[in-house]
């Protein structure tokens, strides 16, 4: 029973704010005026760089051939310059260099992660994928295969399907409703050219955002960009996808699926990433269910009810549109009680607003854990190039949290008045639900 | 996605060799310092200060695979129990607490183990010290929690394995394998017997098993060692011992058969084959300083036959002979108890379960044939060394590698010089390794196959 004394000092601890993480942000600028933001930190002797080609995502994919940018980000390091696909892969294991590309709705990223050992290396063969990828017949076919083979197994997946519906449904006639990753026949009818064709228009200097952590200084870093990014085109394809100016259409959606369990996906209207508000709509969406054990949505559903082992709410700003999205997993027999308990938690937000206690639990929350992020160089690199791309100050890390603090309550509470709409929650899900 | 999800190891999560140490000529791994405390809790300290933020995790060396019979999912029911509440925070309030003060936090349970941890800023680790001790010696789980937490397990076992065809079939596929070794039985329980438990169930685990002198505390980021112990001494040190119960130490015979385990399923829609055959873990490599070395050496193996893109095993059936999408080995030897080696194979359109087989085994009897090479071997100890050279580049990486290390009876010393015995595996040792373990007839298969909806009996 002993231990018990020491809780008093928990229940009497007062929050004083953590000491933030020393982030010292440095904008490099290379010889051939290619710019990167660079945290130097010799915890471990590795060079991260992320980096993402802003608007250059899967928008710019042709019409009928979806897919196009996921396979050019899965094929750029199968094989390039002098080497063929198995020679790649083996100077990229043989010296422990990660390197890869993705592909999303809005952009196309990539990373290396290496040792500085390796670094002359893996700053060549990056250089090589980004603009001498061979696309070589055999690996094209292979990853198209692997990327086939997965798009199968999303037709049965509960989450995949409810999902691909979502977007189907809000973003009808836009480029949002197109599959990032393609259909079978769409991949099928990517080429080599279209390949070449994206890479030539898309991944060009005027949409590239650097960010690099690790033991390197500025003098080291600007030759290497020069010599991994120099090559690229200077100025690329504009991203033609429009603003989505429609609303989210309210209702229930279902896939019918053979599975005992239901997939429950909801959105909603959300918020711009440069919305003043969005700082506020961070703390709102934290109370309502970003939060895990804490948030109303988990309070109510699983901890009260037991009725789902996960329910959860977050933003997804996009470029061209905002949503506030959710789910939830619950046996087919209670989606009709989780679904009226999710409009339920929202009514009541939207029209008693959230208390006091709520709210300033999820501010401390988002301003204590922010120091977490500065663990590991890649995630640090990341957030160097999310800054960018967002158009933040340097100093952000150091500004960020007083944007928080600076919510309060009546924010908060008049923007889940005017934000929140449990009337206009599109629900889609997946699974044989009961009462609806 | 937060720091909210529970997972229920299923032994899948160490399907690659825990990459730890940096190479041979540097220093130690982690540079880890310890104690143990007089009630028997041995602190581990490993110092990070990249960033004003620090890692406790609290290892219990219990799991699911010391449940009573008939009792499966109890490590885990109890794992989720845990939140539940003392006399001194009710239920939800240490999740509250640490919330606001933002910690992240996250709990798991495995065959071997249960551990639960919080990230949170390193001025904060006094309070996460004296919540999570509180919850070693006094949990008071309020019985109105007991059957909605049992209907949220449920539905946690629903989303990963009657949800999953594949996990559905390696959960049998375990059973299959496991004839006498409680490994047999998965984490997460059988259905009915997890529907069958009792909040009495929960608590005399709890007191069997939850103690200063049957865990391991391990706290990995901004701090200096001396304080934390001495942190640990006053917050931990004034939790009794408990006496342990002996536990038996099941073993497993030697698998002299063949087995094939399949499962069709409509959710399938690419079928994919596995092999799997018995191997040594860290508790027989314990004592017998051969099964130590061919433990090493069969985790160099595994990264020269099925380690990613450059792999034998996906080099010759995806890119050479084109009849796969994916294929690999694994080698799972980080576990109290017996383990295995694994081979898989993903067929490409067109190519039947039965002609992927074929050709997965004509692999590895040409593995056996040809042998493995010196440059292969010296490439894979490279690559392994490389790999644990950047641990350090994580605040949580090092406690999870150590305490799961720790908890299956490993020393400190053991993960310090994971590097260095890896570097010692010979050529030899891997051909021996690879001869003993590919060449015993003794294995379960698994097919994991489609099935034509029509056909599909169950609702």
């Amino acid at each position: 029973m002993k231990p018990i004394r020491y809780l008093l000092i928990a229940l009497i601890l007062v929050w004083a704010g953590p000491a933030l993480a020393e982030v010292n942000v440095e904008k490099v600028v290379s010889p051939r005026g290619l710019t990167a933001w660079l945290v130097r930190d010799e915890t471990v002797p590795v060079t991260a760089i992320q980096f993402e080609f802003k608007g250059g995502g899967a928008g710019h994919d042709p019409m009928g051939r979806e897919g196009t940018a996921q396979l050019l980000a899965a094929t750029m390091d199968e094989g390039a310059g002098p080497y063929d696909s198995m020679a790649f892969r083996k100077e990229l294991a043989d010296q422990s260099i990660s390197l890869g590309f993705s592909a999303g709705r809005d952009s196309f990223s990539g990373s290396v992660y290496t040792l500085n050992r390796y670094r002359d290396k893996a700053v060549d063969l990056l250089r090589l994928s980004l603009t001498e990828p061979r696309f070589d017949e055999e690996p094209v076919n292979r990853i198209r295969a692997q990327m086939t083979t997965s798009l199968r197994g999303q037709q049965t997946d509960p989450s995949s399907r409810a999902g691909e519906l979502m977007f189907e449904t809000i973003f009808d006639g836009h480029d949002y409703a197109r599959p990032t990753e393609g259909t079978e026949d769409s991949l099928a009818a990517v080429t080599v050219n279209d390949l070449q064709a994206f890479r030539r228009a898309v991944l060009t200097k005027d949409r590239l955002f650097i960010g690099v952590v690790g033991s390197i200084t500025p003098e080291e870093l600007g030759p290497i960009l020069d010599s991994a990014f120099g090559g690229l085109p200077d100025r690329g394809e504009t991203d033609a996808t429009p603003d989505f100016d429609g609303a989210v259409p309210p209702g229930i959606k279902v896939v019918d699926m053979d599975v005992p369990q239901s997939t429950v996906l909801f959105a909603q209207k959300g918020i711009a990433l440069d919305d003043p508000r969005y700082y506020t709509a961070m703390v709102l969406n934290h109370a309502l269910g970003g939060g895990g054990f804490g948030s109303l949505l988990t309070d109510e559903i699983r901890v009260e009810r037991g009725l789902v082992y996960s329910v959860y709410s977050f933003l997804h700003p996009m470029d061209h549109a905002a949503l506030l999205r959710g789910g939830a997993g619950t046996a087919n027999e209670t989606v009709g009680e989780v679904v009226s308990l999710i409009r339920d938690a929202f009514r009541k937000v939207k029209e008693e607003g959230l208390s006091i206690d709520r709210i300033d639990d999820a501010k401390t929350y988002l301003t204590g854990s922010f120091p977490l992020r500065f663990t590991n160089s890649s995630r640090i690199a990341d957030q160097l190039v999310a800054m960018q791309v967002y158009g933040f100050p340097i100093d952000y890390f150091e500004t960020r949290n007083e944007r928080i603090e600076s919510v309060t309550a009546e924010d908060v509470n008049a923007l889940a008045a005017e934000l929140l709409d449990p009337d206009g929650l599109l629900f889609v899900i997946a699974g044989r639900p009961a009462g609806l | 996605m937060s720091s909210f999800q529970r997972v229920a190891l299923m032994g899948l999560l160490f399907v690659l060799p825990i990459a730890i140490g940096p190479a041979a000529v540097q220093a130690k791994v982690f540079d880890a310092k310890q104690t143990v405390l007089d009630n028997g809790l041995q602190v581990v300290v490993v110092e990070n200060h990249r960033a004003p933020v620090v890692t406790q995790m609290v290892w219990y060396k219990v799991g699911a695979m010391d449940e009573p019979p008939g009792k499966s999912g109890l490590a885990h029911f109890l794992e989720h129990l845990m939140f539940k509440g003392t006399p001194s925070h009710p239920a939800g309030e240490f999740s509250a607490i640490l919330s606001r003060n933002g910690g992240e936090e996250n709990a798991f349970t495995s065959q071997d183990y249960t551990a639960y941890f919080q990230s949170v800023a390193s001025d904060r680790l006094e309070l996460v010290m004296t919540l999570e001790a509180d919850r070693m010696a006094n949990l008071d789980i309020d019985a109105t929690h007991f059957e909605p937490e049992k209907k949220v397990i449920l539905e946690e076992r629903s989303m990963r394995i009657d949800n999953e065809p594949g996990s559905i079939l390696s959960e049998q596929a375990g059973s299959a394998f496991y004839r006498n070794h409680p490994y047999a039985i998965p984490v997460i329980g059988w259905r009915h017997e997890i529907e069958a438990l009792t909040l009495e169930d929960a608590q005399a685990f709890y007191r069997r098993f939850y103690a200063p002198n049957n865990a391991i505390l391990v706290v990995s980021g901004d701090v200096a060692a001396p304080d934390v112990f001495d942190m640990a001494k006053r917050i931990y040190g004034p939790i009794p011992a408990r006496d342990l119960p002996d536990r038996p130490v099941e073993t497993e015979p030697p698998l002299l058969t063949q087995a094939v385990v399949s499962y069709a399923d409509p959710r399938v829609t690419t079928p994919s084959l596995s092999i799997r055959k018995q191997a040594p873990g860290w508790a027989e490599s314990r004592n017998d300083p051969d099964a130590a070395s061919e433990r090493y050496a069969l985790q160099v193996l595994s990264q020269i036959v099925g380690g990613g893109p450059t792999g034998i095993l996906y080099r010759r059936l995806v890119i050479d002979r084109g009849l796969a999408v994916s294929a690999g080995a694994w080698y799972d030897g980080s576990n109290r108890g017996p383990s295995s080696f694994g081979f898989y194979i993903t067929p490409k359109d067109g190519v039947s379960p039965d002609e992927a087989e074929t050709a997965l085994r004509q692999e590895i009897e040409t593995i056996l044939r040809d042998g493995i090479g010196k440059d292969a071997v010296e490439r894979a100890i490279v690559r392994l060394q490389d790999a644990a050279a950047t641990a350090m580049d994580s605040l949580s990486g090092p406690a999870r590698t150590l305490g799961s290390s720790l908890a299956i009876g490993m020393t400190v010393d053991d993960v310090e010089s994971w590097p260095d015995r890896i570097g010692a595996v010979t050529v030899e040792a891997v051909n021996d390794a690879a001869h003993k373990i590919f060449s015993d007839p003794g294995e379960v298969e698994t097919r994991l196959l489609p099935k034509p909806e029509a056909e599909a009996p169950k609702s």
